[in-house]
């Protein structure tokens, strides 16, 4: 067993940048992560990272800002800690030599984003993530901090109270890629999960392979509540054929929307009249689809994105990287011709709930970064602004997980944060297990003692990997596809009564061929087949978070949309879905926004742009 | 105190700089134009590609002795190496294995050995290729399983080389100034995504296990260029180059260039970090 005082999961922007931080505070830390850290998805990021630097701007604008993008379900408290900390966390990362891209007077540039009142996207040409990794790899190497990589952790070693606010979380057990074992890690301080996005619950996603939300379904399944699922952004931008994603900084810049018609449609049909392609990207997202839905698309798929008249000396100076992706995965030169785009799945709102500080309601368990929902894009995410949420409640959940007392919290989380629950959402199966008593759910407080925590998740571990090695049955490819085309199909940008009740079903047929899922490579050597199998358990119970959470909220929000409910509801519907996982049942019950920030209230109003 | 020399920042540079980029959009569009044609050729609605792919595994009865096995996939237009594999492991044989993550040329994790030339699998596309496709691990590292090769020997050149930022004079509450020409400098060195294409690729590396090799003196180059360190860290960065296993080493074969996935100019860089440090040595003489 490893011992250390705190355990980072995952290794991109968020992981790194707790690392880094829970070092600072002399903790002995480590990363324990699938990828090697500069391979983490944080390194696709393109556009940029937001923060008020300049005159003319303050934190106050960009908490405002982005309270308003998230169409008033963001919490105050954390939306603003996210603004007020974000400027120094940016002049941070240039100190440590991050390669932004430089005004005439060798101060880093800033350019205009989606739904931003001030150019306030501070960047690194289109590639601003794999800058951003990279140099807070460098200082973590620079710092000597240990990294475990290629080790898949796949279950949290916490205690088995009944009451998930009373339990606490001493590490985790993880799969060493290389050799094969189940080994214990023991954290002595804590627990911060930094897993990243689960796109691969869909089947056209910007996200990577890797991305299947393994630190929400773990966290989910050992008691901690999951907030706001329904919420998953889609890009306006992204190539057809791949998912891969093309940055807002091309609209940012200046590119143009067209349809099959040649029409200019962000304005000349009224979906943005004053903000255009910039307005916020649900709104984009859905504009392009009525627009190939009323047989205006392209191949009834895609419209284009334009940026030819930018000229060739603006986009190799801004957005050199743009061309190279166009060209290699659609062949496509935007330089001479526009880029066919349309939606796909890229983020995700919801996730892990924990506190302003990173807290969740498990002891000594966090959660920063795209896994986590602090609650700072709510139904909507502002571009610009998942980088600084990365390196903000990375750096504060790496302090905190270390020792360092950040006062208390204002977001409140965990089950006793409850107002109401949800009784009487009308689901065509029942979700959940099948059978629960297969499911480790909380005993009686017997298991306390760390490292007998720790010992027993490695124990139930190895057990759980040694049936799937030695059964025979269905493979995991085949239920993954099924289940990401369903939720493609009915948990899409346009959502439906009818078409999330097909999904829960798919879902459910998904979870009882689980039951027979093998992993027929017997290999111990770097077994990725069982690497996927165990990604796929997660993929399906956080697929059936998503649609839960969708179907119950019967109003229009952000990224939400319903077709029977074209309003959004603030009377009814100003708070938080929650969903917990109750001796293997999923229990939806709602918590309020928080609307008061440190001065002043902020008041819901139309979104327009 | 020795002062800082900077390569002179010219008009030509920059020219040279955008030449170097329409030579490289021109490439593209020559391999866009060649695919089509090619693609062309391929009409047949249900064609198929064939694709050999190198196996083995150390504790696995029959896998323990490599051999190449044959799979043939379903083609389609805009179908990449990557694309294949993935079919092959999830409709053929589910103990394939492989690294891959983003598949879209940025994690750095799928270099492999493609018709004997070093590529990320995600971003070559079967029509580029002669069919059947071979595919092989990345040659020069150990063979873990199948495709995948052990990296901590990449890895430890790149640590080799202090690959952090190092300075001490930092202004308090605001960014570092930086040229947008030494930005442009050192813009190309920090597009490395460390595939380790470039360290598979050379003779030099292969022969001589210490031999820092282009991908980890790229690293050093993109700091010792960056003018935010200052002139005296240009003189740390250039002494741990300079060593015995460093710079010295490379013999200009171009073949690291030449495999860069990400086009980073590595051949060039390394000769002139040779300059830098024949310019630094002789200050002192």
């Amino acid at each position: 067993m490893h011992e250390h005082d705190v355990i980072v999961v995952g290794a991109g922007g968020a992981g790194l940048r707790a690392a880094i931080a829970a070092d600072e505070e002399g903790a002995d830390v480590a990363m324990v992560t699938k990828l090697h850290p500069v391979r983490s998805h944080t390194g696709a990021a393109e556009g940029g990272i937001n923060a008020a630097l300049r005159d003319g701007d303050d934190w106050e604008l960009h908490a405002y800002d982005t309270m308003k993008g998230s169409d008033y379900l963001g919490d105050a408290p954390a939306i603003e800690t996210l603004a007020q900390d974000a400027p120094e966390e940016v002049i941070q990362l240039e100190h440590w030599g991050m390669p932004f891209s430089r005004e005439d007077d060798g101060r880093v540039s800033q350019r205009p984003f989606g739904g931003l009142s001030f150019p306030r996207t501070t960047y690194a040409g289109a590639e601003t993530g794999h800058h951003l990794l990279h140099t807070m790899y460098e200082q973590v190497v620079k710092r000597g901090i240990r990294v475990y990589d290629e080790f898949y952790v796949s279950r949290l070693a916490v205690t088995d109270h009944d009451d998930p606010e009373n339990r606490v979380c001493h590490g985790c057990a993880a799969y060493d890629i290389k050799s094969g074992e189940i080994v214990g890690f023991r954290a002595r301080n804590g627990v911060i999960l930094a897993t990243g996005g689960d796109g691969q619950v869909y089947d056209h996603t910007t996200n990577a392979v890797a991305n299947t939300g393994d630190g929400p379904a773990m966290a989910y399944r050992a008691g901690v509540p999951v907030e706001d699922m329904e919420f998953v952004q889609f890009h306006p931008t992204t190539l057809p054929s791949t998912g891969v994603l093309i940055s807002e900084g091309v609209r940012g810049e200046g590119g143009i929307l067209y349809n099959s018609e040649g029409e200019r449609f962000m304005f000349e049909h009224g979906y943005a009249n004053n903000a255009g392609e910039l307005a916020s990207r649900d709104v984009v997202s859905r504009a392009e689809l009525t627009e190939v839905n009323e047989g205006r698309g392209i191949n009834d798929e895609y419209v284009y994105l334009d940026m030819r008249h930018l000229g060739e000396e603006r986009i190799y100076d801004r957005l050199e990287n743009i061309i190279h992706l166009a060209e290699d995965f659609e062949g496509v030169n935007p330089v001479v011709e526009p880029m066919p785009v349309k939606p796909g799945q890229h983020y995700h709102m919801g996730g892990i709930e924990t506190s302003e500080h990173g807290e969740t309601c498990i002891t000594g368990l966090y959660a920063a970064g795209e896994c986590a929902c602090a609650s700072v894009h709510g139904s909507n995410r502002l571009g610009g602004n998942a980088l600084p949420e990365l390196i903000v409640f990375g750096a504060r959940a790496g302090h905190h997980a270390a020792g360092r007392d950040l006062g208390e919290a204002q977001v409140p989380t965990g089950p006793s944060a409850a107002t109401e629950p949800e009784d009487g959402l009308d689901t065509p199966v029942e979700p959940g297990a099948l059978d629960a008593s297969d499911e480790d759910v909380a005993a009686d407080g017997a298991l306390v003692e760390p490292a007998e925590v720790v010992d027993y998740a490695v124990e139930s571990e190895r057990q759980r990997v040694e049936d799937m090695l030695e059964r025979d049955g269905t493979n995991h490819a085949e239920i993954r596809e099924d289940l990401q085309k369903a939720m493609t199909e009915n948990v899409n940008v346009f959502r439906e009564e009818e078409s999330l009740k097909q999904a829960l079903e798919v879902i459910k047929e998904c979870r009882e061929r689980y039951q027979n899922v093998a992993v027929s490579d017997p290999s111990r050597t770097f077994n990725t087949d069982l690497i996927h199998t165990i990604e796929t358990r997660n993929l399906i119970d956080i697929a059936e978070t998503i649609a839960l959470g969708a179907l119950a909220r019967d109003e229009f929000r952000g990224a939400h949309w319903r077709r029977a409910h074209q309003e959004r509801k603030d009377d009814e519907w100003l708070k938080h879905t929650m969903i917990s996982w109750n001796d293997g049942k999923p229990k939806l019950y709602y918590k309020p926004v928080v609307l008061e920030g440190e001065e002043k209230e902020y008041e819901p109003k139309v979104r327009s742009y | 105190m020795s002062t800082q020399i900077q390569e002179p920042e010219t008009e030509t540079e920059s020219e040279e700089t955008s030449e170097h980029q329409q030579q490289r959009l021109a490439d593209k569009r020559e391999r866009a134009d060649m695919r089509e044609r090619a693609e062309a050729d391929l009409s047949d609605a249900d064609e198929t590609v064939r694709i050999k792919v190198f196996r083995y595994d150390p504790e696995v009865e029959g896998k323990k002795d490599p051999r190449f096995d044959t799979f043939e996939v379903p083609f389609y237009k805009g179908m990449t190496v990557l694309d294949s594999l993935i079919y092959a492991r999830d409709h053929f044989d589910s103990s394939l294995t492989f690294r891959h993550s983003c598949r879209q040329a940025i994690c750095g994790s799928d270099a492999l050995f493609v018709n004997g030339r070093q590529q990320l699998g995600c971003k070559t596309q079967m029509v580029d290729l002669e069919w059947p496709v071979r595919i092989e691990p990345l040659p020069h590292a150990e063979v873990v399983k199948d495709l995948v090769v052990d990296m901590e020997h990449f890895y430890d050149q790149m640590e080799a080389v202090e690959p952090y930022f190092q300075t001490n004079e930092l202004p308090s509450g605001e960014e570092q100034r930086q040229t947008r020409e030494n930005r442009e400098k050192v813009k190309m060195s920090t597009r490395c995504i460390w595939c380790s294409a470039c360290m598979s690729s050379c003779n030099i590396a292969a022969g001589d296990n210490e031999y820092l090799g282009p991908a980890a003196i790229n690293k050093a180059y993109r700091f010792a260029m960056d003018e935010r360190e200052g002139a005296e860290m240009k003189e740390h960065r250039l002494n741990i180059i300079e060593q015995e296993h460093g710079v010295w080493r490379c013999q200009t074969q171009f073949s690291c260039t030449e495999v860069c996935p990400k086009d980073i100019p590595l051949t060039e860089h390394i000769q002139e970090l040779k300059r830098e440090a024949v310019k630094s040595n002789l200050k002192f003489w």
